[in-house]
């Protein structure tokens, strides 16, 4: 995938052509990563908990590669597909999910706890809203130490329910933090509808209830999503505070493994599948618009079918930490 | 040099934070208001508003911003006004800085410090009184420090503020007013518990607040011919169990004191690791002196009946020898 460019490249120049192949690209890459683990996890490869971002592909790819090498990114537990676009390769994902001691956390994270720091992929939290203010942390740190960074947060709806939410957007702001709030809205906490959780569904609001600055984006529009990401990471580096982005997104499949979704209509998700498929139609988009030809696209479908047979092969190969090492890094070793 | 234990949590403090531009101070009313037991009065002026940072009542909030902090590079340290408040920010504390080093296969450390207030004898009633320091010294990933002495005070924030994982000192409010000579302060060795007296008969185990009345205790249990140990445990996580097992091994008798109730307290940890290492070394059952189980309450008869006392610990020390309950053998 020699076009699935590392953010920021496009950053430095808003203007520049999107490039149409890599964001199709990164959304198949997802979508069939998360195929395959759900694969993986009925042939009792994969146990724990498992969140799927199927559904959801053109948030993250819209906007993870307008970030910078040097931005720092916090997910939830349904990250495999921020990990997997800000770099971390998918041989190590799928070891992690197989508990593997090759994986990008040793295996000791499992789906849910995905972390790389050289890429400053700080998780993988499994505790809602969480991240919010680990990630106000982070912005504070580069404030504190005169550094130009954005720290940017995924998180679902439901997660504007919770404390942490409000006293970090809360502080954010206070503080003019660089924090970038990137509000996966896929309408459900769980199995709790939007208007069953929320007294105020209109999440920008919520935020200027704060003074963030906000905007929404259509989450199931890889085009919309990563420009609207653009917009709010240059208003980040030109202003320096927070700034809210809510993706109006949903999600196509249940919110894990364990979930017989007996809170939603199939006809409901059959419609958003066959309406609002963001890869389905952003390929036709680059197909109508001549981006890109039937061929190009059944190149990368090949291309990513060989990746994920790869990383399975990965993780099938790779081997179980030994139990001798069981409690190294509880606390960091100290040198005598 | 003269000092108070609050002065010498405020020296260390704005020692570090000429030492080092990294370290913060996070917390409510840290700046302006001085701090709510006056540890960080005058810092404003010096280090100025960024470094000592004024926060909302967020402790979730705040204590996340700390770890995120200490995650992004910075030495935050945040204060909590008491334990009690600190309930709020345990999710931060517990499922994210105890468990991010294991969890990311030792990619991330956290190197941040959380002090709070803890700890009974003021009136301050249910809500602000209580001893939960064994929830933290529960938790593997982080380190547990009960400064129970001036120089410690001092001591045990310069050491914390070089550890590089979480460290969460509880500073007992019966203590701040606490005055000692100190020669020169000094970065405190946190892997060993103290020998606070030096005994043939009986070991007295005690931490932060309970220190100064388990010593109490031991004058007038020397009055009567039985001589202590007093062990200052100081580290509540991890525990010295070495120093405590050659106390036992001495002096065969313990009586372990700690002012959180007895039910699943550090207390009963101790008891059941001397039970464990030292079984053969004992001549009475362990003793203890703990809290009664009631939420500490506000009138003052009541609340000194609630918490361990020196004529409580010294009632529990002479019943190991046999005593009848009116103290004669």
């Amino acid at each position: 995938m020699t076009d699935a460019a590392p953010g920021g490249q496009e950053r430095s120049d808003p203007g520049s052509v999107v490039q149409p192949r890599a964001l199709l690209t990164d959304m198949i890459r997802v979508r069939r990563m998360e195929e395959k683990c759900a694969e993986m996890y009925s042939a009792g490869k994969i146990r724990g908990f498992l969140h799927l971002y199927v559904g959801e592909e053109a948030v993250a790819a819209g906007s993870l590669r307008v970030l910078g090498a040097d931005d720092g990114v916090i997910a939830t537990y349904r990250e495999h597909a921020h990990a997997l676009l800000r770099g971390i390769p998918m041989t190590k994902i799928m070891a992690e999910m197989f508990g593997k001691q090759e994986g990008c956390s040793g295996g000791r994270g499992g789906s849910m706890h995905l972390f790389d720091a050289s890429r400053r992929f700080y998780g993988g939290n499994a505790i809602v809203a969480a991240g919010l203010p680990l990630a106000a942390g982070l912005a504070f740190a580069d404030k504190q130490l005169g550094r130009n960074r954005v720290s940017a947060c995924y998180f679902g709806e439901g997660a504007t329910a919770e404390g942490a939410f409000h006293e970090t957007m809360n502080m954010a702001e206070l503080w003019q933090l660089p924090v970038l709030f990137c509000c996966e809205n896929n309408r459900y906490a769980m199995g709790t509808s939007i208007d069953r959780e929320l007294s105020q569904v209109d999440l920008v609001a919520k935020a200027e209830a704060y003074r963030v600055p906000a905007a929404s984006a259509d989450g199931m529009d890889v085009l919309d999503s990563h420009a609207a990401m653009q917009t709010a990471v240059e208003h980040i580096r030109s202003h320096g505070g927070p700034y809210f982005l809510e993706f109006r997104t949903y999600r196509f499949r249940p919110h894990s493994m364990f979930d017989p979704e007996l809170y939603r209509d199939k006809a409901e998700v059959a419609e958003w599948r066959d309406e609002h498929d963001p890869i389905r139609t952003f390929t036709d988009r680059c197909l109508e618009q001549g981006w890109l030809t039937a061929q190009d696209v059944s190149a990368i479908q090949a291309a990513v079918a060989t990746e994920v047979d790869d990383a399975v092969a990965y993780a099938e190969a790779g081997t179980p930490e030994s139990v001798d090492t069981l409690t190294r890094d509880v606390m960091t070793p100290v040198s005598p | 040099m003269k000092t108070t234990y609050r002065n010498a949590v405020h020296d260390a403090i704005a020692d570090a934070m000429r030492a080092d531009d990294r370290v913060v101070l996070l917390g409510e009313d840290v700046g302006r208001y001085g701090g709510t037991y006056a540890v960080s009065k005058g810092m404003l002026g010096e280090f100025g508003p960024d470094r000592i940072r004024d926060t909302p009542i967020s402790e979730l909030g705040f204590v996340g911003i700390g770890v995120g902090a200490a995650l992004g590079g910075l030495r935050p340290v945040v204060e909590i006004m008491t334990v009690n408040f600190s309930l709020l920010a345990l999710d931060q504390i517990v499922n994210t800085a105890a468990a991010l080093r294991h969890m990311s296969n030792g990619q991330f450390s956290v190197p941040v410090v959380i002090r709070m207030a803890t700890g009974a004898g003021r009136q301050l009633a249910a809500q602000h009184s209580h001893s939960l320091e064994n929830w933290y010294a529960h938790i593997p990933g982080i380190t547990v420090l009960a400064p129970a002495t001036v120089a410690d005070a001092y001591g045990m924030v310069r050491t914390a503020l070089t550890n590089p994982d979480p460290v969460v000192i509880v500073e007992h409010v019966g203590l701040y007013n606490l005055s000692a000579d100190v020669e020169a302060f000094a970065p405190t060795d946190i892997s060993r518990a103290a020998l606070r007296r030096n005994g043939t008969d009986a070991t007295i185990i005690a931490y932060g607040g309970c220190v100064p009345k388990a010593l109490d205790a031991a004058d007038q249990l020397a009055q009567a011919g039985i001589e202590c140990d007093v062990i200052d445990l100081r580290v509540l996580r991890p525990l010295d169990d070495a120093t405590i097992m050659a106390s036992v091994a001495k002096t065969h008798r313990v009586v372990v004191v700690d002012e959180a109730w007895h039910t699943g307290s550090l207390a009963g940890e101790i008891s059941a690791r001397i039970v464990e290492q030292a079984f053969y070394e004992l001549d009475a059952p362990i003793a203890r002196v703990c809290t009664a189980e009631v939420p500490i309450p506000y009138a003052k008869h009541l609340e000194e009946a609630a918490l361990p006392q020196p004529d409580k610990i010294v009632a529990a020390a002479r019943g190991l020898f046999g005593d009848r309950e009116d103290g004669t053998r």
